[in-house]
């Protein structure tokens, strides 16, 4: 074992080159040729199929999987594309056992679902290889839209706009575009650069400017916007994270796990990035396993997951933690931090043990920590924004606010439930609902 | 454990599951080898007359047809008969026979249709010690042109003239293999009786293209840009030989016909039903060039198993057993009436069933928002389509409606006692008939 292995502290380069790359490579390799034939084989080619109605973008399934039974795997990719204009990255990163795999009448069968996602994936890929773009824009409408955010919601907006003749500006504050796919999805979920490819791709459609670095609230106005446009669509995800309350929270290595895996997803080297020795994520959902695995495969040691609830609770689907489990993260429930301890850095963590009411049973314990990232969970932000409800933008139908001409969805929008793939939904249908409405 | 030795026209083997006359059987290599793995007796793959051997194409010469999982189901060849010099194959018969005295050992022939060719060709066989010969009227492709294989198996007459100088000329029991592509095979079998077969065998191979390239629009398997057709076989066959050996077994001129069962023969299974519809054994080629020798293990376990089951102690007892429920469409029965039934247990609501029912039957499954599937029994006509198509076994049965219950499609009691067509109101001819 390498002495950095051991070594306490933050600090960069505990596993060689070869251990990162093999960490950090496809979740699940894409399928061969022959493995997506057989694959595809064993769908039944349901009647309405259930599948269909768990796919938040209603991507018709059993006729892409016959498709690529029948050897037109590209065809399989424009039915797929048609519905959800990700579905590269939704095939990489849908929690697909909560999904469409759930609902399989395969899955009831035999415990093993036809492997929807991977199939997806097989089908997008082969296309995007190509660099076919499979839509073409309707003759130009003369209409301009703003889409603000270039995430998943407003990517798919925007290309739906476009693509029935309008021109559609996007803005986004950070340097590149693509939101969370760029910036927090797990790198082992999109890899070899992905989600920068798939935008490069989508944009094929032509007729959208891509306008980065730009910030709404601070560079341009919402009511400019809306002054210089016929519509437009707010796709601003979850800009805040949720605060730790524990005193000694503000002590150093106590960090995002957002900001934590954003850094990881856009550094050159994983080998210059530093990690701990001894590493504890709080929270209980998909950011809080994406924080703990991804810390494991840099090599930290020790990685635990503190969730203040039971575990049939976490937001993190059975199989995440599972997965979570099988990278040597430990998940412990029902506790709570008390109190982060440390010379000017954090040294350890204390928690105390909750009952199911979330009351303290007033037994603690303290946990080794040199970095603490919270999975806290996050929150909206930025002033003058239409009406909320429950802290995020209230919306009615598909993605109308408070006000006039002015759509929203994905995170940003209540009543999501913060997958890419509802964001895409929201996108979409949000482009469906503005071409109607500016028709009439 | 079951008895499956047969005695098949004198011919003896210790069980039914002989390899059809094909390349599984061309020679000793194989034949030693699958006579090691079990297998009860081979057809050795046909010879032709001494002199300058046959030749094959030199690139691909079968072509397939898949289901799920690339499953083999059905395979085409334009092969043709061995390739390889008659007394290669001479020697190398007589070496296995003495070396298996206890295993079957058929020769099957196809020369010019002149009885001195047959005259010439037959002492060199009986020579080997082989137990029989099966003539080849059968295959389709590349003999026929030359006016062998199924040419003379489409001729009623030349089959029995056929027959008759090999029965004159030879003391070895003699079995005529029937070619599939006519329109009535009672003829051809009635010929090969005539011409005094100790039995006949079927089918043979199927004229057939298995499917074009359509790059290069050719028939496949494609030789330098073109294709012919060549001849079907495997379990996509079994159904269209099951019926051919059923019109033999049941025309009562037949009935005593003994029959070697060959078409799609892919496990026990297969075997068994064979045998049921009057096969005294069975040939297998297809099955055996996709899984190799060892399956006739399966073969055996599985029918000695399966007559354990139903008592029964020796292969003949199995042989014609549903021969006499053999019937025709006019003769069954209008007044049984049967209602599907899905097993709400086992049923994975898929709903093919519903899409089947809906869109190409009776409109008699109903679908519910929660994806519950039921048989409207006042539409439900018990065509079997969603039996059929369902992808869990026994998830939809049949079942019978009693004498007495009222059929809510109808609206009618359902009748105890037997009534066809031939007696039926609705038949022009029913009063002619019940005469
Ligand atoms: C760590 C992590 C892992 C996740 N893993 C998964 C997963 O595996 N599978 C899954 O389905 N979902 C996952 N999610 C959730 C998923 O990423 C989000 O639901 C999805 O990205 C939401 O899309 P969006 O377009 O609404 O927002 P975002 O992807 O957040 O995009 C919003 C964009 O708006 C921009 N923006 C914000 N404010 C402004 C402004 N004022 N002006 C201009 N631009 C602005 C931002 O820069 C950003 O680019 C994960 C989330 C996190 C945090
Ligand atoms: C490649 C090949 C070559 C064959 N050659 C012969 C042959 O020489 N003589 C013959 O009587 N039948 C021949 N047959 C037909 C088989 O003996 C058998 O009748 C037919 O394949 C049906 O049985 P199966 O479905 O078990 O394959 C051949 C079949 C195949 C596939
Ligand atoms: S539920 Fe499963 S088997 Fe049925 S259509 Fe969907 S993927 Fe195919
Ligand atoms: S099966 Fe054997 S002989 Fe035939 S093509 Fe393949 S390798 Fe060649
Ligand atoms: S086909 Fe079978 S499994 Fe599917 S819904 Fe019908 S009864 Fe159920």
């Amino acid at each position: 074992m390498d002495a950095k292995a051991l070594a306490e502290g933050v600090i960069a380069g505990r596993l060689n080159a070869d251990e990162l790359a093999a960490g950090f490579t496809d979740l699940h390799a894409p399928l061969t040729d022959h493995e997506a034939v057989v694959a595809a084989d064993r769908c039944y080619f349901c009647h309405d199929a259930p599948c269909i109605t768990a796919c938040p973008t209603d991507i018709d399934i059993p006729l892409f999987i016959r498709q690529i039974a029948t050897g037109t795997p590209d065809a399989a990719a424009k039915t797929i594309l048609s519905q959800n204009i990700l579905g590269g990255m939704c095939a990489r990163v849908c929690p697909t056992e909560t999904l469409c795999e759930e609902s399989c009448v395969r899955e009831m069968a035999e415990g093993k679902p036809v492997e929807i996602g991977r199939l997806q994936r097989y089908a997008t890929d082969g296309l995007m290889a190509k660099g076919v773009h499979p839509f073409r824009r309707a003759d130009p409408t003369g209409r301009k839209i703003a889409v603000v955010g270039a995430g998943p919601a407003g990517l798919a907006c925007a290309h739906r706009l476009a693509m029935k003749g309008h021109d559609v500006v996007v803005f986004d504050a950070r340097e590149k575009p693509g939101g969370l796919n760029e910036y927090g999805i797990a790198a082992y979920k999109s890899t070899e650069d992905f989600a920068a490819r798939e935008v490069d791709w989508l944009m094929q459609i032509g007729g959208i400017q891509m306008q980065t670095g730009k910030a709404v609230g601070r560079d341009i106005t919402l009511e400019e916007l809306r002054a210089d446009h016929d519509a437009v669509f707010l796709g601003i995800g979850l800009g805040g994270v949720n605060a730790l309350s524990a005193p000694g929270a503000e002590k150093d290595g106590v960090l995002d796990a957002v900001g934590f895996i954003a850094d990881l997803r856009q550094t050159p080297d994983l080998s210059a990035l530093p990690v701990g020795r001894d590493v504890v994520v709080i929270g209980g959902g998909m950011t809080a396993v994406d924080a703990a695995v991804q810390s494991k495969l840099l090599g930290a040691l020790n990685v635990t997951i503190v969730y203040r609830r039971g575990r049939a609770r976490m937001n993190a689907s059975r199989y995440e933690q599972e997965l979570a489990a099988s990278k040597g993260v430990r998940i412990i429930c029902n506790a709570s931090p008390v109190a982060v301890h440390g010379n000017g850095s954090v040294r350890e963590i204390e928690f105390e043990y909750t009952d199911d009411a979330l009351q303290p049973t007033g037994q603690t314990f303290r946990l080794a920590a040199d970095q603490v990232f919270k999975a806290i969970g996050q929150s909206l932000t930025g002033a003058d924004l239409p009406d909320l409800a429950g802290g995020k933008i209230a919306v009615t139908g598909a993605g109308r606010t408070s006000l006039d001409g002015v759509w929203a969805g994905g995170d940003c929008a209540a009543g999501g439930e913060d997958l890419t793939v509802t964001a895409v939904a929201q996108g979409r249908d949000a482009a469906e609902d503005i071409h109607a409405a500016l028709a009439t | 454990m079951a008895d499956l030795t047969t005695d098949f026209v004198g011919i003896k083997s210790p069980n039914p599951f002989w390899l059809a006359s094909a390349p599984p059987t061309d020679k000793e290599y194989n034949v030693r080898r699958a006579f090691e793995a079990g297998w009860g007796g081979v057809v050795w793959k046909t010879l032709g007359e001494a002199g300058p051997p046959i030749v094959n194409v030199n690139g691909p010469r079968y072509g397939a047809i898949w289901g799920a999982d690339r499953r083999l189901l059905g395979l085409n060849n334009i092969e043709l008969i061995t390739d390889r010099p008659l007394e290669v194959n001479l020697r190398e018969i007589k070496a296995v026979k003495r070396d298996y005295p206890d295993r079957a050992m058929v020769v099957s022939l196809m020369v010019p249709c002149e009885e001195e060719a047959w005259k010439a060709i037959l002492p060199l066989v009986e020579e080997t010690g082989a137990d029989g010969v099966e003539l080849n009227f059968g295959c389709p492709h590349g003999m026929s042109e030359r006016g062998m294989g199924s040419a003379v198996g489409q001729v009623p007459e030349y089959i029995e003239m056929v027959t008759r100088w090999v029965k004159q000329n030879t003391r070895m029991p003699c079995i005529v293999k029937l070619t599939p592509n006519i329109t009535d095979i009672k003829k051809p079998a009635a010929a090969a009786l005539a011409g005094g077969a100790d039995a006949v065998s079927l089918i043979n191979t199927i004229n057939s293209i298995t499917s074009v390239d359509l790059d290069l629009f050719a028939p496949e398997p494609t030789i330098d840009g073109k294709g012919a057709h060549g001849g079907y076989c495997g379990p996509a066959v079994k159904p269209i030989a099951l019926n051919m050996v059923a019109e033999i077994a049941r025309t009562p001129e037949l009935a005593h016909l003994p029959i070697s069962g060959i078409g799609g023969v892919t496990t026990w299974r297969d075997a068994a039903e064979f045998m049921a519809l009057g096969a005294g054994n069975v040939q297998v080629c297809t099955a055996a060039m996709t899984y190799g020798f060892k399956i006739v293990q399966e073969m055996i376990s599985g029918l000695s198993d399966y007559m354990d089951k139903k008592g029964m102690a020796a292969t003949s007892e199995l042989v014609g057993r549903a021969v006499p429920n053999l019937s025709d469409w006019q003769h069954l029965n209008l007044n049984y009436v049967a209602k599907a039934r899905i097993n709400q247990d086992l049923c994975i609501s898929c709903g093919r069933c519903f899409a089947a029912c809906e869109d190409t039957s009776h409109q008699a499954i109903s679908m519910s928002p929660e994806r519950v599937f039921e048989v409207k029994d006042d539409e439900c006509v018990a065509c079997n389509l969603c039996v059929n198509v369902c992808p869990v076994e026994d998830c939809i049965t049949m079942e019978q409606m009693p004498a007495g219950a009222v059929d809510p499609r109808t609206g009618r009691k359902v009748a105890a006692e037997y009534a066809n067509w031939t007696t039926h109101p609705n038949n022009p001819g029913a009063v002619k008939a019940a005469e």
